[in-house]
């Protein structure tokens, strides 16, 4: 057994969270700047200047780069053949969390309960955390601040497996052109397909923090990507809802095994401020 | 963003008036901070025949709950909230004088109709563009609230604030006109 110490997950979580909410991806920084060039509505350009703006005064400054520095969400994959000393494992999570909002001038959105009291807790916890027991001796942590006017306009539908492939494009495609201007666009959009409703749901989260531009592995689901895409790009919403071609950045598909009598999907919708960060211990 | 409108604040009727959807407009003054669970709290004083602690009047509000500041900065980085979530307590408000919001998202058929009655302004900020943003926001400071937190009235002194007239007082709507110029059938 390899041993990890539970105050190397703590910094760990702690520094992967201050990285997600100062530093926006190279890939959706790339992707921005490449949009701002080819949108055509002068105001959507003149929002994604803001917006590239923004990211680089943000990363510079070492400051959030949008005041909703989201809820806590850690997917964890933890080898077989580690062993957490130390300490509580999910202890140093939310420690690592706590440290960094209240340390990194982030903001703390959570409230305690959310029907009765909603009082906030003050530090930004509990984090969600998501852990898969993978073979090894690593432990991968992957974290993503949500926002939650983006998280608010998703949506999860236990379709017919008789829905099909256009069923799935239509559920999808409606998502993200209801949505608006509420998410912020240009958004970008996390898909589960399969499983069972939360296994949907937490794949559709999952695939939020996939890198823009990287497609699934399976040809059908990649291909399947770029229509829905396309499809969102055609819908005119454009940066900030405002009119233009660039309304969502990415569409990330993740799949699973399901039951012969269903299709669950799920979209989580992301923000263009899509804060996630990932190491390897 | 050529061909800037510049305001003041208080703000008067015959210059909300002016304004029209598209506008391109950079603010100066002061503008108050309020979220849902202040919206919730002036509305509560309103419906109970309370002063309110800050006049609406030729004001304008600003949809944001802040981040923290970090030591040396004014104000930590402020973008707009999504503004649906304050529409239930906004027609009161306007009643009462307020002439604009900042905010991002969609309004209810009822906020832009009371905007129409009361002439005031729906402006939008870019989502997202909190850093940028608060470098415009000069002074903030608590007014009430302050159990709060981010969601506490703040007053921030803002110099060129950058916003654009997303619904204007007579119900021009840039979420409904822009989109389908750039919609592909
Ligand atoms: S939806 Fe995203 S970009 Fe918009 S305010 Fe929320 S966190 Fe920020």
């Amino acid at each position: 057994m390899r041993e990890v110490n539970a105050k190397v997950i703590q910094q760990t979580v702690k520094e992967l969270f201050l990285e997600a909410n100062y530093v926006i991806g190279k890939d959706i920084l790339d992707k921005l700047r490449q949009q701002y060039e080819t949108e055509e509505s002068p105001i959507g350009k003149s929002v994604l200047n803001q917006i590239i703006k923004n990211d680089e005064i943000a990363a510079e400054e070492k400051i959030a780069l949008c005041q909703d520095t989201g809820m806590a969400v850690v997917f964890i994959e933890l080898g077989q053949e580690v062993a957490v000393v130390g300490g509580d494992f999910n202890d140093a999570i939310n420690q690592g969390v706590k440290q960094a909002y209240t340390k990194g001038y982030l903001r703390k959105s959570v409230v305690n309960d959310p029907l009765f009291d909603r009082v906030n807790t003050k530090y930004n916890i509990p984090a969600i955390t998501h852990i898969t027991i993978v073979p090894g001796d690593k432990i991968t942590i992957n974290v993503t601040a949500k926002g939650f006017g983006s998280e608010n306009m998703s949506r999860i539908k236990m379709l017919k497996p008789a829905d099909g492939i256009q069923g799935v494009k239509d559920f999808i495609v409606k998502t993200a052109v209801e949505a608006g201007p509420n998410p912020c666009p240009p958004i970008i959009l996390g898909v589960g397909i399969g499983g069972t409703m939360e296994m949907a749901a937490i794949l559709a989260k999952k695939a939020t923090t996939r890198s823009v531009g990287e497609h699934n592995s399976d040809v059908r689901y990649a291909r399947l990507e770029d229509e829905i895409l396309n499809e969102i790009n055609k819908s005119g919403i454009g940066p900030a809802g405002l009119g233009g071609r660039t309304t969502a950045l990415s569409v990330n598909i993740e799949y699973f095994p399901t039951h012969i009598a269903g299709l669950p999907v799920a979209v989580n919708i992301c923000c263009h401020a899509a804060r996630h960060a990932q190491r390897v211990i | 963003m050529e061909n800037n409108i510049r305001i003041e604040t208080p703000v008067t009727d015959e210059e909300i008036r002016k304004l029209k959807a598209g506008d391109n407009v950079l603010i100066t003054g002061v503008i108050y901070t309020a979220r849902d669970a202040a919206h919730k709290r002036l509305i509560e004083l309103i419906n109970r025949g309370e002063k309110l602690p800050i006049d609406p009047k030729g004001q304008i509000i600003y949809y944001v709950g802040p981040a923290p500041a970090k030591p040396g900065y004014v104000v930590g980085p402020a973008g707009p909230t999504t503004s649906y979530r304050m529409d239930s307590y906004t027609p009161p408000l306007l009643e009462l004088g307020l002439k604009g919001m900042i905010g991002k998202g969609l309004r209810s058929k009822e906020v832009i109709n009371a905007m129409k009655e009361h002439g005031a302004v729906y402006f939008g900020a870019v989502g997202g563009a909190a850093a940028l943003i608060s470098k415009s926001i000069k002074k903030a400071e608590v007014v009430c609230y302050e159990d709060l937190g981010a969601e506490a009235i703040h007053r921030f002194y803002v110099e060129d604030f950058p916003a654009i007239v997303v619904i204007d007082s007579y119900g021009n709507n840039l979420y409904e006109s822009e989109p389908p110029k750039y919609r592909i059938q």
